[in-house]
C-alpha cells in the first residue's frame, strides 16, 4: 500500500504535568478539561487537521487512559482516515528490551518506525501543553524556503518572562546561533514555543547520534538543538504573533481560560473556517433557570444553571443550584454546586461536588497578604461537605467530610 | 423472556405528516425539522431505536430530503455507521415501479427489497412526529408475549380537537385488543390515539404489503388497521413516559416550551439513554457584560449579549446588546440587532432580525420568520 505522507505530526503528551497537581493526578496534562468544552490536547490536533497534516502519532506515557479514549479513533478531529489519521503511540516491548520514554527525543527515536512507515520528507513535533491556534501549512512552506534541517517557532515575550523559557538567538535572517535553556539573564526574547519542524533525513541522524551518547538526557532542547547549532545545521526561528499559553501551571491554566472571555485577547474561537475540534459528550442544550444570573461567562451544553455566575468557565454536564455563586472561576465537566456555595477564584475538578454553603477560594481584594492569596483548587471526583472552607491557594486532592 | 434486538428491523417514515406544519417543511422534511435547540425531529425516533439495541434502521423519504441527508450523514453520530446493518436511506424511485408514493403501503412496498434483505425477523415503524424517548424493548415484549399480529403505541388522555382530527382513533376492549378504527375523526374529550408506532413481525408484514399493492391498497390505516381489524389481532400498547405531539405550529410551539422546564426536561433527556444528533463543533456559548437569559434552553455557539427569557435558543445564534427575546424560538444562526424586540416569534435558520425591529406572536400563533429572512 503506497503510505506516503509528505509531512507526520508527533505530538509529545506523555508529560505528567506534575506543577497541575491535584488536576492532573488521574490524566495526563493534554487530557486536561480547557475552555468548558475542550481539552487541552484538542488544539495541536484541530491545528494538525486544519493544517492539512492528517497523520498524528500521540506518544503517550503518563496516565494514558483517559487520553486513550479521549483520543479514540481520531473521528472528531477528522483523523480517521484510510492512511495516516491519528495513532496513539505507548511505548512498548522490543526484542531488545523495554524501555520507557526517558527524554522527549528519545520518545520519537523509539517511534521513528512508525514515522517510516509514512516515508515523509519532514516531521513536526508538536506538545500537548499548550494552547494557541497556528497554521503549520505556514511554517512548513517557510522551513522549505529556506532549506533548514530544522524550523523551530518562536514568540517574542517580555524580557522579565524571557527566563521561563528556551530562548533563541537568532540573527537579522532569523538564522538561530544560540540556544539557552531558561537563561538567568537572557540576551533575547525569542522564546521557543515547542514546535520544531525537521526535515526527516536530519532528525533521523540526530536522533540515532544522541541515543549513542551515553551521557544524553535525550531531550530536544538539551541535546538536539545544540548539537544541530555545533554542526552548523540550517536552524531558523519562525516567528509566531497570534495567541500562545503555556497552560502548565495552575495560575497560567486559569488564566488562559479567562483569556477565552477578555475581549482584548486575541484568540477566537467562532472562527467557522479555523474551528477547534474536540470530543463531543452528547448532552442537551443548557438549561437555564428562572433564578439564574450569567454574566462575561461560557457556557456549554448539559448544564442546568439556576445560580449566578460571572467571569467563569463553566463545562458540560455542570450543575449550578439556585443561590449559588460562581465567579472568575473554572467549573471542569460533571460537577455540582450546591444551593448557597460560593466558588471565587478557584478550579474545581471534573464531578466534584461542592456541598450547600461550601466557600472555596476568595477574591484578592480581601486577603491582606498577597502571598496567601492563588487559586483555589479541588481535585476530580471529590465531595466537599456542606458548609467546608477552603481557603485561597489550598490544593484539595481527597474528600473533605 | 430475553428478545433479541438485533432481530428487530426499525423504519422511519420522514416525510409523513409534513402538510401539518407546511411552512417549516416547506424545504424539508418532518424529519429534518429543527426542535429543541439542537436537535432534528428524526433524532427522537432514531436515537430511541439505537438505546433499545435496534442497528438496523432504514429511513424512508419522499421529498425534500437534502437536509436530511445532510444530517445523518454517515450516521457515525447515532452509532449506526455499521458494517453489519446500520442506516439506510431508502428514497423514493429506489426500486422499478416505484415512484412517488401515496400511502404507507406504497411506501413499503418501494422498499420491498430493502425490508426483505435484513436480517431481522420484527419491524418496529415509527414516525417523526412525537419527541420522546421511547424504550422499544418492552413494546416489543409486550407484542410477543400477546401473540398479536399488529401492536400500536398508543395514549388515551383527553386530547384538543386540532390533535385529534390529525389522528387515528381507536375503540379498545379490556384485553387491549384493536377492536375498532376512526381516522381524523371529528370528536373530543378522552380517548385513545395512535401514535403511529407499530411492530410487527417481518413476513406479516411483507404479506400485508404485497397483497394490498396488488389491490392499489395505499393507506396502512384505513386498509390495513380499519379494513382489517376484525381478521387481526390490533393490540393497543398504552405508551405512559413522556412524549409530546407536532401537529401544528402551535403544538410545535408548545412542545418546544414544554422542554424549558427542567422536570419535562429531565423526562426526556435520560442520562442513560442520550438523544443524539449531528455535531457541529461550535464553541460554547458565551454571556456578554450585559446579557440578562432566564428560564431558557441555550444551545452552543451563541454569543448572548442581550436579554433572554421563556425561549429556545438554538445554535450559533447571536442576539446584541439591547435586544430582547422573550417566548422566542430561535433557530440556528439568527441574528437579532441591538434594541431588537421579539414576542412569541419563531425564527427559521439564519434569520436576521434588523436593529430596533419589533415583532409580536401569540402562544396561540407565534409570528413565523422563513429561513434566510431579513426583518
Amino acid at each position: 500500500m503506497y503510505n506516503k505522507k509528505e509531512c507526520v505530526a508527533m505530538l509529545l503528551a506523555g508529560g505528567q504535568g506534575s506543577r497541575l497537581y491535584a488536576l492532573t493526578q488521574s490524566v495526563a496534562k493534554p487530557a486536561v478539561p480547557y475552555g468548558a468544552k475542550y481539552r487541552i490536547i484538542d488544539f495541536p490536533l484541530s491545528n494538525c487537521v486544519n493544517s492539512g497534516i492528517d497523520t498524528v502519532g500521540v506518544l503517550t506515557q503518563y496516565q494514558p487512559l483517559v487520553l486513550n479514549e479521549y483520543i479514540g479513533d481520531g473521528q472528531p478531529w477528522d483523523l480517521d482516515r484510510l492512511h495516516g489519521g491519528v495513532h496513539v503511540l505507548p511505548p512498548y516491548q522490543k526484542a531488545s528490551g523495554a524501555q520507557w520514554y526517558s527524554g522527549t527525543a528519545n520518545a520519537i527515536y523509539q517511534n521513528l518506525s512508525f514515522i517510516e512507515r509514512y516515508d515523509p520528507e519532514y516531521v513536526i513535533i508538536l506538545s500537548g501543553d499548550h494552547i494557541y491556534k497556528m497554521d503549520y501549512s505556514k511554517m512548513l512552506n517557510f522551513h522549505k524556503e529556506h532549506d533548514c534541517a530544522c524550523t523551530i517557532a518562536v514568540i517574542d515575550v517580555e524580557l522579565e518572562e524571557a527566563s521561563r523559557f528556551g530562548i533563541m538567538l537568532a540573527n537579522d535572517d532569523d538564522k538561530i546561533y544560540d540556544f539557552e535553556e531558561k537563561p538567568k539573564n537572557p540576551r533575547s526574547t525569542l522564546a521557543s514555543m515547542g514546535i520544531y519542524v525537521f526535515s526527516y533525513a536530519k532528525l533521523k541522524k540526530y536522533l540515532i547520534e544522541n541515543e549513542n551518547d551515553a551521557d544524553a538526557t535525550k531531550d530536544f532542547g538539551n541535546n538536539i538543538i545544540p548539537a544541530l547549532l555545533e554542526n552548523n545545521e540550517r536552524v531558523y526561528a519562525y516567528r509566531f504573533d497570534g495567541y500562545w499559553k503555556d497552560v502548565g501551571t495552575i495560575d497560567s491554566l486559569w488564566e488562559a481560560n479567562m483569556d477565552l472571555i477578555n475581549p482584548n485577547i486575541p484568540i477566537d474561537l467562532y472562527d467557522p473556517a479555523w474551528k477547534i475540534y474536540s470530543r463531543n459528550p452528547v448532552f442537551p442544550p443548557q438549561n437555564i433557570g428562572k433564578n439564574a444570573k450569567i454574566q462575561n461567562s461560557m457556557v456549554t451544553e448539559g448544564c442546568f444553571i439556576d445560580g449566578m455566575v460571572e467571569f467563569s468557565m463553566i463545562s458540560d454536564g455542570v450543575k449550578i443550584e439556585k443561590d449559588a455563586v460562581v465567579t472568575d472561576s473554572i467549573l471542569m465537566p460533571g460537577c455540582t454546586i450546591c444551593s448557597g456555595a460560593v466558588v471565587e477564584y478557584a478550579i474545581v475538578g471534573e464531578n466534584s461536588v461542592i456541598g450547600e454553603g461550601a466557600h472555596i477560594g476568595a477574591r484578592p481584594e480581601t486577603i491582606d497578604n498577597k502571598d496567601e492569596w492563588g487559586i483555589a483548587v479541588i481535585g476530580h471526583n471529590l465531595d466537599i461537605s456542606e458548609g467546608s472552607v477552603v481557603p485561597p491557594k489550598k490544593i484539595i486532592s481527597e474528600d473533605i467530610k | 423472556m430475553e428478545i433479541n434486538m438485533g432481530r428487530v428491523l426499525g423504519l422511519i417514515f420522514a416525510n409523513m405528516h409534513d402538510n401539518t406544519i407546511s411552512e417549516m417543511t416547506k424545504a424539508r422534511t418532518m424529519g429534518s425539522m429543527l426542535f429543541g435547540g439542537r436537535y432534528r425531529l428524526i433524532d427522537f425516533a432514531l436515537s430511541s431505536m439505537v438505546n433499545s439495541g435496534i442497528s438496523d434502521v432504514g429511513v424512508i423519504t419522499k421529498a425534500n430530503y437534502q437536509s436530511l441527508l445532510d444530517h445523518l450523514g454517515s450516521a457515525r453520530e447515532w452509532d449506526l455507521s455499521r458494517k453489519k446493518g446500520g442506516l439506510h436511506i431508502l428514497p423514493p424511485f429506489g426500486h422499478v415501479q416505484t415512484g412517488l408514493y401515496r400511502g404507507r403501503i406504497e411506501a413499503l412496498y418501494g422498499a420491498t427489497s430493502f425490508i426483505q434483505n435484513s436480517l431481522t425477523d420484527y419491524v418496529i415503524m415509527s414516525d417523526c412526529d412525537m419527541i420522546s424517548n421511547f424504550d422499544f424493548r418492552p413494546f416489543v415484549k409486550a407484542h410477543i408475549k400477546s401473540g398479536a399480529a399488529i401492536t400500536v403505541a398508543t395514549s388515551t388522555q383527553s386530547f384538543p380537537p386540532e390533535l385529534i382530527h390529525e389522528s387515528n382513533v381507536f375503540a379498545v376492549d379490556e384485553n387491549g385488543r384493536v377492536k375498532d378504527v376512526l381516522i381524523s375523526p371529528e370528536v373530543s374529550g378522552s380517548c385513545t390515539i395512535s401514535l403511529n408506532v407499530y411492530v410487527m413481525q417481518k413476513d406479516l408484514l411483507m404479506d400485508l404489503i404485497q397483497d394490498c399493492n396488488a389491490r392499489s391498497q395505499f393507506s396502512f390505516e384505513r386498509d390495513i388497521l380499519q379494513a382489517k381489524v376484525r381478521e387481526l389481532d390490533i393490540r393497543a400498547y398504552e405508551y405512559k413516559q413522556y412524549y409530546s405531539k407536532i401537529y401544528s405550529m402551535a403544538s410545535y410551539f408548545r412542545a418546544n416550551m414544554e422542554l424549558i422546564e427542567p422536570e419535562n426536561a429531565k423526562l426526556l433527556f435520560l442520562p442513560k439513554r442520550p438523544i443524539y444528533t449531528k455535531v457541529s463543533d461550535n464553541a460554547p456559548s458565551k454571556y456578554g457584560l450585559d446579557s440578562d437569559v432566564r428560564h431558557s434552553l441555550v444551545a452552543d455557539g451563541c454569543v448572548i449579549d442581550g436579554v433572554v427569557e421563556n425561549s429556545v435558543i438554538f445554535r450559533g445564534v447571536k442576539i446584541a446588546k439591547g435586544a430582547v427575546v422573550k417566548n422566542c424560538i430561535l433557530m440556528q444562526g439568527t441574528n437579532v440587532g441591538t434594541g431588537a424586540e421579539l414576542c412569541c416569534t419563531i425564527t427559521d435558520k439564519n434569520v436576521k432580525i434588523s436593529d430596533g425591529r419589533v415583532l409580536t406572536g401569540t402562544d396561540g400563533y407565534p409570528v413565523y420568520v422563513a429561513k434566510g429572512a431579513v426583518v
